[in-house]
């Protein structure tokens, strides 16, 4: 038996929501489990990527640690796929770019309401902050994107499915969503 | 009647209508943002342009000749059209999943329909600020697109001039006519044309935030080139 394509997924600054859509292509994740494997994900807990077919990436580049998985992912990856809105543009997350770093931390954990001890943390296990939040095909080269918030299952499921098939990936316009 | 040919369809026109006009008029979609049935053609945003005679032209500033013959949709127009649409996003800041235009937004809606899956410049989150101050409506500056519809409208049908661009190049912005510059001291009123005109989510009625969900609102039903009209509003 040939080897299993190898998947990987991860979610920088996102909200899962894009897994949660993965995980809503429902039956057809039986079918998707016949035919790969998934290596670092959240579905696995794997926490280091190794050589993978198909990356899947959500969410955008807030932090040094985003950085950092989405260039091990490029690295590993032969098909690196931007998921969702916060990867294609930044979306929510890039709301804080009209904002300096500085007034954002303070608005968190200085100004902000319920504060126990309120100042910035500042432990070195802490990955440091980016000034501004980045969209992912900014960081490193994308295959692909799939727009949505989050991309309905089906486009999921069509694109990749294609890729497993060796065919390339057709979207259509009715499928495309921002939303 | 006199005719001309859009990608390969016989389309008869009265003279003096645009090739716009005259498309519109046949039931064929020429994708647009600007242009407006109501209002004279304001040829800013290029999205309609179309191929003839191998150049390019905005089909809502040409007028339509006899024997034409345009080209539409065909996939080296829809790139042009791809890349101005993905400077209008990369302009502003097009937060789909949490404007409540989402849905009923005409350059969201032509996006999709010609197929922008991702920018390819580098996004520049200007720095744009929220008008809230009128009671009943919200002026969001992140999203305009500078078509000038509320420009138009305010002018030409309300007698008004409310808003203005104001600005050069990418410092081209929309403004408000009053002493301070916000919508509550101007003479704006909610049943101006004006205010029903945005093509995006600029000039946004209160009150009424995600009364229809996502996924059940105008172009989420049909799609815009599947509609009659392109009435934004
Ligand atoms: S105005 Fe249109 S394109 Fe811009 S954020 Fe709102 S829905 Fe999206
Ligand atoms: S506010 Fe809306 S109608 Fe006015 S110029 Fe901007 S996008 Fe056009």
């Amino acid at each position: 038996m040939p080897d299993k394509i190898k998947i990987a997924t991860t979610s920088l600054a996102g909200c899962f929501g894009c897994h949660m859509s993965l995980l809503d292509i429902d039956e057809k994740f039986i079918d998707l489990v016949e035919l790969v494997e998934f290596d670092r994900s959240p579905l696995t807990d794997i926490k280091k990527i190794s050589d993978c077919d198909i990356g899947l990436v959500e969410g955008a580049v807030a932090n040094s640690e985003n950085v950092e998985v989405l260039r091990d992912f490029r690295k590993h990856c032969k098909t690196l796929i931007a998921v969702g809105a916060c990867a294609l543009n930044g979306g929510i997350p890039a709301m804080r770019n009209h904002f300096t770093l500085q007034e954002c931390l303070e608005e968190s954990y200085v100004d902000g309401m319920g504060l126990d001890n309120p100042g910035i943390p500042d432990d070195a296990e802490l990955p440091m902050i980016l000034n501004r939040v980045y969209p992912v095909q900014q960081v490193v080269k994308v295959d692909y994107v799939l727009p949505g918030c989050p991309p309905p299952a089906e486009m999921i499921w069509n694109v990749l499915s294609a890729l497993l098939e060796g065919r390339e990936p057709v979207i259509n316009a009715r499928d495309i969503h921002y939303d | 009647m006199p005719a001309f040919k859009i990608d390969d369809q016989e389309v008869e026109f009265i003279p003096g209508q645009s090739v716009m006009q005259a498309a519109l008029a046949a039931d064929i979609y020429i994708p647009h943002l600007c242009f407006h049935e109501d209002f004279k053609a304001h040829g800013s945003c290029r999205i309609c342009l179309v191929m003839q005679n191998g150049r390019y032209l905005s089909a809502c500033t040409i007028p339509a000749v006899e024997g034409m013959d345009i080209i539409n949709i065909r996939d080296d127009v829809q790139e042009q059209r791809k890349q101005l649409l993905e400077l209008l996003f990369i302009e502003g800041n097009h937060v789909c999943p949490s404007c409540e235009k989402s849905g009923s937004c005409s350059l969201q809606s032509v996006a999709e329909f010609c197929g922008l899956l991702s920018p390819s410049l580098p996004f520049m989150y200007p720095n744009r600020s929220v008008d809230a101050s009128h009671a009943d409506f919200l002026l969001d500056f992140n999203r305009c697109i500078l078509c000038e519809l509320c420009v138009r409208a305010s002018r030409d049908v309300d007698g008004k001039s409310v808003f203005g661009i104001s600005g050069r190049g990418s410092n081209a912005h929309l403004v408000v006519n009053s002493a301070d510059g916000k919508l509550v001291s101007s003479s704006f009123e909610k049943t101006d044309r004006a205010a029903s005109i945005c093509p995006v989510g600029v000039i946004l009625p209160k009150h009424r935030g995600f009364k229809v969900p996502i996924g059940k609102r105008e172009f989420d039903v049909t799609a815009i080139n599947e509609r009659r009209e392109n009435d934004a509003g």
